[in-house]
């Protein structure tokens, strides 16, 4: 907290107002009104709105499509965490053994931060697509057929690939970032200490990042959870046969398209409440710091 | 260091190259596919090196775009995206530097309250609240509008916070002197938090720029009017149309317009915005 | 147990510019070398250069009997005290003890042994399932030693390791450090800036400036004779007071006026080193004596240093903390004492 302040009351109020109003127009206004609609129901021709209580939120766990759902997210989300950040984990160890040409590679694995999920969902689609794609001709090749409208699997492979794609690119940095706060006197004290390079990584390098992975599986799974909407908009859709029906993909589908505001609205606070429980892990746990 | 382990270093190299090719590899392929003509993806399979076409392709859809398909000229969707993601970028910016200026330096009651009010939105991402709010953009007449585009999403939580923690290390001393020299809140504000802010400023215009740019779920929603699309939600409606007709060169083609600026962007601020990234995350 | 000879080392860096250049030792197995010089003599990358931290551009390292230039850290068999400790945050004393020995694949018996023995003997018995984190400064450094120590190694290697420390344990630090070395009789070498800390513990002082050598020798030998200007002026506290004289007929004269010291033949200029504590007050008016203008008077409670100016340049004397001081105060100094300078090359004169 800051010793030095200014003694202005009204002031203050001026500065947080446009933030505070849009805050409560946009977001806990329609929160809101997300929680108060998940406890009614609109009749077939949206004359009629009942208050059910619970009901919504029962009939989701009875719901096979919304416990497929769940099942969904969690191998998307687990899958897309661990692939973005292994690869982004080699990738920064390998940097990190470079000492001039570290620039010039970081430039390269940097810029796909900056192309949209959705984007990056198609140019995998493109890649993978049945009929001309160049993938499934390889693959086609080597016995394997591919058709990820027909196969749920290997629709679940397709979304993991474009949407850890775009992932190894924010993982990489962190690592990077956080293979650098290690010391270099404590590699070269353990290089003294006799372990080679392998034997420091395992030892040294990989325990003292583990505030740094910690971190990037919570932002990971946030993500997962989120931000990879477009990813499957583009490319399956939810398809084939809820294979890649993620649940914020459900959300969508079942209040957009599918108008059942009372389940959707139901849904959503679900997915307000695994926000909630992630963010105050992320603030509790990840904000501990390794002392030097 | 000492180190006789050429292969080790061998091996890392080849490593990063690998990298740099599977990151860059649907890019490249998007580019191939961009350059070639029409007929060229009628064969049964897409092109791995460039063709000839570049001029061709762009130029038309950037003018006329696949309208018959759905989708309107290039030019205008990017024109679209450009004001959403500066608009949404400098704004972000704005509102967050101010409140997080009124949390750290003053005192009043319910401080707290709005501190708490502001951090909740980290929790409410677009998707947990699409419906309702699409339903309050809509009565306030805001749908197909710039203004339906940019306003829900300028209130964020991230970049206040990132303004409060540069704030918070700034030592108490400078705003007491300033304090004896006469200057008043705002002028404080303006003449020395800002210009120390500046690196933070920079960082987060690039991340907050291609976070409006790279939009979809939202920009989707809200409008139906074509003259509204941006591009990023625009590409999907033509790949959708895509399956009848492949024309897989123009949905490249337009695919690589729409991610060169936020790349063009990064690339140019690279260093300022690695270095903001990690700072706004921590 | 191990000798170490450097042989003409030199480091040049990728941009042309050379850290160490021409450094030639020869250290005894079991000797105390320190390396002293001011921040960026090039100390600590001759440090590493031994290390094997740093790589080698001209000359050559022995450890022993073998030529090292090639072997990378592991296998010098050196252990080394790091200025910030370096102990792994994340294990405890016992495993930041052990690891080294771990590396090498000795025995879990022996490696008990060893952890145990080391600790008892710097007393960290009781921190050694703690981690680094919990402990002080002064437990940290002693853990860092321990670590060093219960390896075994040819050779020591300090870099600047009480810098972190504060003062009153700084003193009581180095006289553990020498004493532990003495009972252990490992060949050690030790980087320091502070000229106080070289001078208490070293066998022989190796003074360096800008990458080169200015004189190796026993403290105080290089205390009493000083090679060079540079080596004068660093080595001693107060530092020797360093006045530009002229030689006329043999005598060395300041202002016009001649001093009672020789002066050996030759022009030009010359650099007359006074340390404080050989200045002694006189009568005003004694021939041969020095008008100090006095600036500021420093109470230090057993002695009093007096700072002035004398013939324009400054001056700083010690004198008993009971002398009754006016505005100015007559010098006499000993010509034995009186160390003489060439001034163009800085080299010592006679």
């Amino acid at each position: 907290m800051k010793r030095a302040v200014f003694r202005h009351r009204l002031l203050p109020w001026a500065l947080l107002a446009p933030q505070l109003a849009v805050t409560f127009v946009f977001f806990l206004w329609p929160a809101a009104q997300a929680g108060r609609q998940s406890f009614l129901r609109e009749d077939a021709f949206g004359l009629k709105t009942t208050f059910v209580g619970l009901e919504n939120y029962a009939r989701l766990l009875d719901d096979g499509e919304y416990l497929n759902a769940i099942g969904v997210t969690a191998v998307f989300s687990v899958s897309v965490a661990v692939l973005g950040m292994a690869v982004a984990l080699v990738l920064a160890l390998a940097v990190d053994r470079m000492a001039t040409t570290a620039r010039g590679y970081t430039t390269l694995l940097v810029w796909p931060y900056a192309v949209a999920p959705a984007i990056a969902g198609l140019l995998w689609w493109f890649i993978f697509n049945p009929t001309i794609g160049l993938m499934p001709h390889v693959l086609g090749r080597m016995g394997i057929d591919w058709d990820h409208s027909l196969n749920g699997n290997q629709a679940m492979i397709l979304v993991v690939i474009a949407a850890a794609w775009k992932q190894i690119s924010y993982n990489f940095l962190f690592f990077v970032a956080g293979l650098q706060s290690i010391p270099a006197s404590l590699r070269e004290a353990a290089a003294i200490d006799g372990a080679g390079p392998f034997r420091r990584c395992l030892t040294i390098t990989l325990p003292l990042l583990a505030p740094t992975s910690f971190f990037l599986l919570v932002v990971n799974s946030v993500y997962a959870l989120f931000d990879t909407f477009p990813v499957i908009d583009a490319t399956t859709e939810g398809g084939p046969a809820q294979a890649t029906n993620t649940l914020v993909y459900k959300v969508y589908v079942d209040g957009f398209l599918g108008l059942n505001l009372g389940s959707s609205a139901a849904q959503s606070v679900v997915l307000m409440a695994a926000v909630v429980a992630l963010t105050v892990v992320q603030f509790r746990y990840v904000e501990r710091r390794v002392e030097y | 260091m000492v180190e006789r382990r050429p292969l080790l270093q061998a091996a890392a190299h080849l490593v990063l190259i690998l990298g740099v090719l599977i990151v860059a590899f649907p890019v490249w392929l998007a580019i191939v596919a961009s350059t070639h003509p029409q007929e060229a993806f009628q064969t049964g399979l897409i092109p791995v090196w460039p063709g000839s076409h570049a001029v061709e392709n762009y130029g038309a859809m950037l003018g006329q775009g696949l309208s018959n398909l759905g989708a309107p000229p290039l030019g205008g969707m990017l024109w679209n995206s450009l004001v959403m993601a500066l608009v949404i970028a400098c704004g972000k910016i704005a509102i967050s530097i101010t409140s997080a200026f009124a949390i750290v330096y003053f005192r009043f009651p319910f401080r707290m309250a709005a501190f708490w009010c502001i951090f909740i939105t980290l929790m409410l991402p677009v998707e947990v609240r699409i419906l309702p709010t699409f339903k309050v953009v809509a009565d306030l007449g805001m749908l197909n509008s710039y203004a339906g585009l940019t306003i829900p999403l300028i209130a964020s939580a991230t970049a206040t916070f990132l303004f409060r923690q540069v704030f918070l290390t700034i030592p108490d001393e400078l705003m007491e002197a300033a304090r004896i020299d006469g200057a008043g809140p705002m002028r404080f504000f303006a003449d020395i938090l800002i210009p120390l802010s500046r690196t933070n400023i920079a960082a987060l215009f690039v991340i907050l720029f291609i976070y409006g740019w790279n939009q979809y779920l939202w920009p989707l929603l809200i409008t139906t009017d074509e003259g509204y699309y941006t591009i990023v939600a625009g590409i999907k409606r033509m790949a959708e149309a895509v399956d009848a007709i492949p024309v897989w060169n123009y949905v490249m083609a337009a695919a690589v317009l729409a991610m060169l600026p936020p790349v063009a962007v990064v690339i140019l601020m690279q260093r300022v915005f690695v270095k903001g990234l990690i700072e706004a995350e921590k | 147990m191990a000798a170490i000879a450097l042989q003409d080392l030199g480091k040049t860096y990728a941009g042309g510019a050379a850290a160490v250049s021409g450094v030639s030792l020869d250290i005894a197995d079991g000797e105390f070398v320190v390396l002293v010089g001011p921040s960026g003599c090039g100390k600590s990358t001759l440090l590493r250069m031994i290390a094997g931290l740093e790589t080698v551009t001209t000359g050559q390292v022995r450890i022993g009997s073998r030529v090292v230039n090639d072997l990378e850290p592991a296998e010098r068999d050196i252990a080394m005290v790091f200025q910030n400790y370096a102990l792994y945050p994340h294990m405890t004393v016992r495993q930041n003890l052990a690891y080294g020995l771990k590396n090498r694949r000795m025995a879990g018996a022996e490696i008990d042994r060893r952890v145990a023995e080391t600790a008892t003997m710097l007393e960290i018995v009781p921190y050694l399932d703690r981690k680094p984190r919990q402990l002080s400064g002064g437990q940290r450094q002693r853990v860092a030693m321990g670590r060093a120590i219960v390896r075994e190694p040819a050779a020591f290697l300090f870099d600047e390791p009480l810098s972190n420390l504060d003062a009153k344990l700084r003193v009581t630090m180095r006289g553990e450090i020498r004493q532990l070395q003495r009972r252990l009789g490992t060949t050690s070498v030790y980087v320091t800036h502070d000229q106080v800390e070289a001078m208490t513990l070293a066998d022989r002082l190796v003074v360096l400036n800008k990458g080169r050598v200015e004189q190796i020798g026993a403290p105080l030998e290089v205390y009493r004779r000083p090679e060079t200007v540079f080596v004068a002026g660093f080595i001693g506290a107060p530092a020797m007071n360093l006045l530009t004289a002229a030689r006329d007929g043999g005598a060395v004269v300041l202002d016009g006026r001649p001093l009672p010291v020789a002066a050996p033949p030759g022009a030009g200029p010359v650099v007359l080193g006074l340390r404080a504590e050989e200045l002694h007050p006189v009568a005003p008016g004694t021939p041969g004596a020095l008008d100090l203008a006095i600036a500021h008077v420093e109470e230090l409670g057993a002695q009093r240093l007096v700072h002035g100016h004398v013939a324009g340049q400054p001056l700083v004397a010690a004198v008993a903390a009971d002398l009754a001081l006016a505005d100015r105060l007559a010098l006499g100094l000993n010509p034995q004492a009186a160390h003489l300078f060439d001034a163009a090359s800085g080299r010592r004169l006679a």
